[in-house]
């Protein structure tokens, strides 16, 4: 997030897209009831009528991927009507020009027949928001998990250039983290393009820096995806596979072929606290501590970085992941795997990552520190881009619409689109665990509109075959009006309902995110499934 | 409460204001209440949270105002300049401990086995704030027998959620629970029908939870000072011996980041509660935060390393063999396939200590940078 969690209830204008905040991100959901208590405009874009729409001055229920469309027609209606920070433009940012030029061609009216929502409605949502004093923009994986993901992205940063909303209290772009730890793990460079800190790989200088601190030669280059290297393992370029706490098979999109990937390893290792269709297909299987076992830190949504702290002992011989991967280290005959404790690691962190290097172990006792914070004497950021970019001025990205990889056709004529329930976390490894949360969710269902369960011959409460060109699962009908005629909608996380054997049609070229939020399907009445074991 | 009020900085001209006795500074817009408490002045509260908007029903806040003819309750009134207070008269004492009298004569016997003998007492696992009717029947000396017999509760012990136990007879009517779902979590899943005695804490159609607007989040149990609304899965640890301790951490679900307390006996957890000064949450949560946290003492949880046997079955082993057996693997490929060979993938879920070594242990073992984190799991 550019803007911390405490600014959610400044903006005047609140523009949620690709986030069902109050179940996703519940807590920062209170914060934006609030805001809007006080007065604060609230425009919810999402194919579903989420919780949300009830707190929206102004919902547009826009079809699965057609996000690029909406927003360059409200950045059309932004230049048409004056609604353009000229002064921030002009001492901010660069290549305006061309992004102006390019929008003039994209009407609301050219957008509603892609997004299929009233052109008008678009021109209010350009308004509202190109209007505020702040506006403030939130999205989670409805705006990423599509073949057009960065395209999304860069389109909210346009609409936010334009309109002079970023580096500024009550403002921002900011986008809400699903995991806990998921924006930490990439602060520690557990990502194929960076070093720990941001450091591009392919910059020789930091491949360098990290050769001479890792004591061996680094590739200044990008490595590759996840997707790619699940893809180069079935094509046996890939030998052998480390997977700390995820549960692959279940979580990733198109699952037969994931299956097949980690089948076709000479060599699986697999950390986790919880056994799952993962670990069991590991050669080895290493238990870590849980939360609340273990001492460390994580980077919430909004870059502040907190500790987390052991409360009871590990069960068994559970271990740290630090000590599980650094015995691997010592054993490969690799320097630098000495630590006695988290604190060790993360001090070392800190002194290789500029955004960290103000802070260590001590410092962030009371989690007061949002990153960067780049030296000793520095107070943190809460808000980035205050007064410059880090690379001098934004960016305008000239960006087309393009239809997801997959579209509805005769054979599969229903979009799913997929995503997470409050009730359940990923694939219930954890939250399925605990006492009482199947009183409140106990199985899977498919959202369908009461309209098509009836054109469809579906019954509520009664089972459905769902079929993508990739595979089929049965699955229970649930009749809502929160899923719109002609688009269903079905959580990742019950493992006898694989939703991911009918995702992952297509990926974003540059990030190699899958599109989940996208799927053509075919749904049809069938019989309840005969139970199995 | 334990939040205090932030000092009056320079730059702001701080007006003053008579407090006990003693001259003191104030800001524009603060309450008496939040006056004395920054200066330490013990005035009791039952219906004050410092997060919810001052409500102003219990009147055990009331301080006594020089030129007002009667008491004042100092947390709905506005402190204004050269005001001469007094928080601790014989008077003011007499008539908060007749207060409590009647509050406690409310309040029937929890059951709890934790204090007995205190009127209001109940089991600290009911929630974060459940110890304060008790805190202040004991400081007070307040017996329950003077009012005894008049209830205005009644008690939801029939709604079977596994999560709100509702015992509206310890309810005393500071609505704190209704303001903080409306005020704080935005709910509106509970509200006050009747007045008086009759009055009751209920659900939009007077039914079970489930069927409202309730997201289970908590916030009403752990506002509640007397323990009418309880953690019922913590309950479910009450009367056990042994010292409770909260451990200061973070939420393990979603990016929000929400700071939590949990709760243990011994080597047992037993609760998770908010952290009422949380940058992140500020006290708030949600149902996973709240009340999904006992998959960490979970009999299915991975106790032994694992390791294939011939027969290719997954059998436990020493954590030098497991070790040795993890390592060999990645030695054999990069000897065999080259540096290109090997891959790994950090959790989102596990500290930084974990992606860090992950990361560290493939830039160092093959010089690539052949790793990535699940970005959804
Ligand atoms: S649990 Fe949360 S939503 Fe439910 S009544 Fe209590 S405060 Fe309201
Ligand atoms: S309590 Fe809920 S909102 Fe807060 S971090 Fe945990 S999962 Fe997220
Ligand atoms: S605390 Fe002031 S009236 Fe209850």
């Amino acid at each position: 997030m550019s803007n911390p969690l405490r600014d959610m209830d400044k903006p005047e204008t609140i523009f949620c897209i690709g986030t069902n905040m109050t179940e996703c991100h519940p807590v920062a959901a209170t914060r934006i009831k609030r805001a809007v208590a006080k007065g604060a405009h609230l425009i919810v874009a999402d194919p579903r009528r989420i919780p949300l729409v009830e707190y929206a001055e102004l919902y547009l229920p826009i079809r699965v991927g057609s996000d690029v469309a909406l927003l360059l027609a409200m950045a059309h209606v932004i230049e048409r009507e004056g609604l353009v920070d000229e002064e921030f433009v002009a001492a901010r940012t660069q290549d305006f020009a061309a992004f102006r030029e390019h929008v003039r061609r994209f009407t609301p009216e050219w957008a509603e027949s892609i997004c299929q929502v009233p052109a008008a409605d678009i021109a209010r949502a350009a308004r509202l928001y190109g209007g505020a004093s702040r506006a403030a923009i939130y999205y989670t994986l409805g705006i990423t998990e599509h073949i057009c993901g960065v395209d999304n992205v860069q389109s909210l940063c346009n609409l936010a250039l334009m309109t002079g909303n970023l580096g500024k209290e009550g403002a921002g772009i900011n986008p809400m983290r699903g995991q806990n730890n998921i924006q930490g793990a990439g602060d520690c460079g557990a990502i194929p393009a960076n070093f720990p800190g941001f450091q591009a790989c392919d910059d020789p200088a930091n491949a360098a820096k990290f050769a001479k601190l890792y004591g061996r030669p680094i590739q200044a280059r990008k490595g590759i995806t996840k997707v790619h290297a699940l893809e180069r393992a079935t094509d046996g370029r890939i030998r052998a596979m480390l997977i700390c706490g995820e549960n692959t098979v279940v979580s990733d999109p198109d699952r037969h072929h994931c299956e097949k990937a980690l089948n076709s390893l000479d060599h699986l290792v697999v950390i986790d606290v919880f056994p799952t269709e993962t670990t069991a297909l590991a050669d080895v299987v290493l238990p870590a501590t849980a939360w609340g076992e273990t001492d460390g830190v994580y980077t919430n949504t909004e870059r502040r970085v907190q500790r987390v702290r052991a409360a009871v002992p590990p069960q068994g011989e559970a271990r740290p992941d630090w000590w599980i991967v650094s015995q691997i280290g010592r054993r490969l005959g690799l320097p630098g795997f000495e630590y006695e404790a988290a604190r060790d690691v993360f001090d070392e962190l800190c002194s290789v990552s500029p955004i960290y290097a103000g802070l260590d172990w001590d410092r962030i006792e009371d989690g007061a520190y949002q990153w960067p914070v780049p030296d000793r004497n520095h107070p943190g950021t809460p808000i980035l881009h205050v007064g410059e970019f880090k690379n001098g001025r934004g960016r305008f990205n000239v960006i087309s619409y393009r239809d997801p990889a997959e579209v509805v056709d005769a054979e599969y004529p229903v979009w799913l689109t997929t995503g997470r329930r409050l009730e359940a976390y990923h694939t219930r490894t954890m939250s399925g665990r605990a006492a009482g949360m199947d009183y409140l969710l106990n199985e899977e269902t498919v959202e369908v509109h009461p309209d098509n369960v009836r054109a469809w011959g579906l019954s509520d409460g009664g089972f459905a075959r769902v079929t993508s060109r990739r595979g089929s699962i049965v699955v229970r009908v649930e009749a809502t009006p929160q899923s719109p005629r002609g688009t269903v909608f079905c959580s990742f996380s019950f493992g006898d309902v694989p939703v991911n054997v009918l995702t992952g049609g297509g990926y974003d070229p540059v990030t190699t995110t899958a599109e989940l939020k996208v799927c053509p399907v075919r749904v049809e009445p069938c019989a309840a499934p005969v139970p199995t074991a | 409460m334990t939040e205090t009020a932030p000092i009056p900085t320079k730059t702001q001209r701080a007006s003053t204001l008579v407090l006990d006795g003693v001259e003191v500074p104030f800001q524009d817009g603060e309450s008496l209440y939040q006056v004395a408490q920054r200066h330490r002045s013990e005035v009791p509260t039952l219906c004050y949270d410092p997060r919810l908007d001052a409500f102003g029903a219990c009147r055990l806040c009331v301080v006594e105002v020089e030129g007002f003819r009667t008491p004042v309750a100092s947390c709905t009134t506005r402190a204004a300049a050269g005001m001469k207070v007094r928080t601790r008269t014989d008077a003011l004492e007499q008539h908060r401990k007749t207060l409590l009298e009647l509050v406690a004569s409310e309040s029937r016997d929890s059951g709890d086995a934790h204090g007995k003998g205190t009127p209001g007492h109940v089991d600290p696992l009911r929630g974060y704030a459940s110890q304060e009717l008790a805190t202040l029947t004991a400081r007070y000396a307040v017996d329950g027998t003077r009012f005894a017999g008049a209830h205005s509760g009644r008690s939801h012990r029939e709604d079977d959620n596994p999560f709100l136990l509702r015992d509206y007879d310890l309810c005393i009517s500071c609505y704190r629970c209704v303001r903080v779902c409306a005020e704080r979590e935005g709910d509106h899943a509970i509200s006050v029908a009747n007045r008086g005695f009759h009055t009751q804490i209920t659900t939009e159609f007077g039914g079970k939870l489930l069927d409202s607007s309730c997201t289970f989040c908590g916030q009403c149990v752990q506002t509640c000072p007397t323990g009418a609304l309880a953690d019922r899965k913590a309950m479910r640890n009450a009367g056990q011996p042994g010292e409770l301790t909260k451990t200061r951490t973070v939420c393990p679900y979603c990016g929000v980041g929400c700071s939590v307390d949990i709760v243990t006996r011994g080597e047992r957890i037993v609760a998770v509660q908010p952290a009422m000064d949380g940058p992140a949450n500020e006290g708030a949560l949600c149902v996973k935060g709240q009340f999904a946290w006992d998959h960490v003492q979970h009999p299915e949880r991975l106790k032994t390393p694992l390791v294939r046997d011939a027969a290719g079955r997954l059998v436990p082993a020493s954590w030098d063999e497991a070790l040795g057996r993890a390592a060999a693997g990645f030695a054999k490929a990069l000897r065999e396939h080259g540096d290109e060979s090997i891959y790994a993938i950090a959790s989102g879920r596990a500290p930084h200590e974990s992606a860090y070594t992950i990361q560290k242990l493939i830039r160092a073992a093959a010089g690539t940078n052949f790793v990535d984190n699940c970005s959804r799991a």
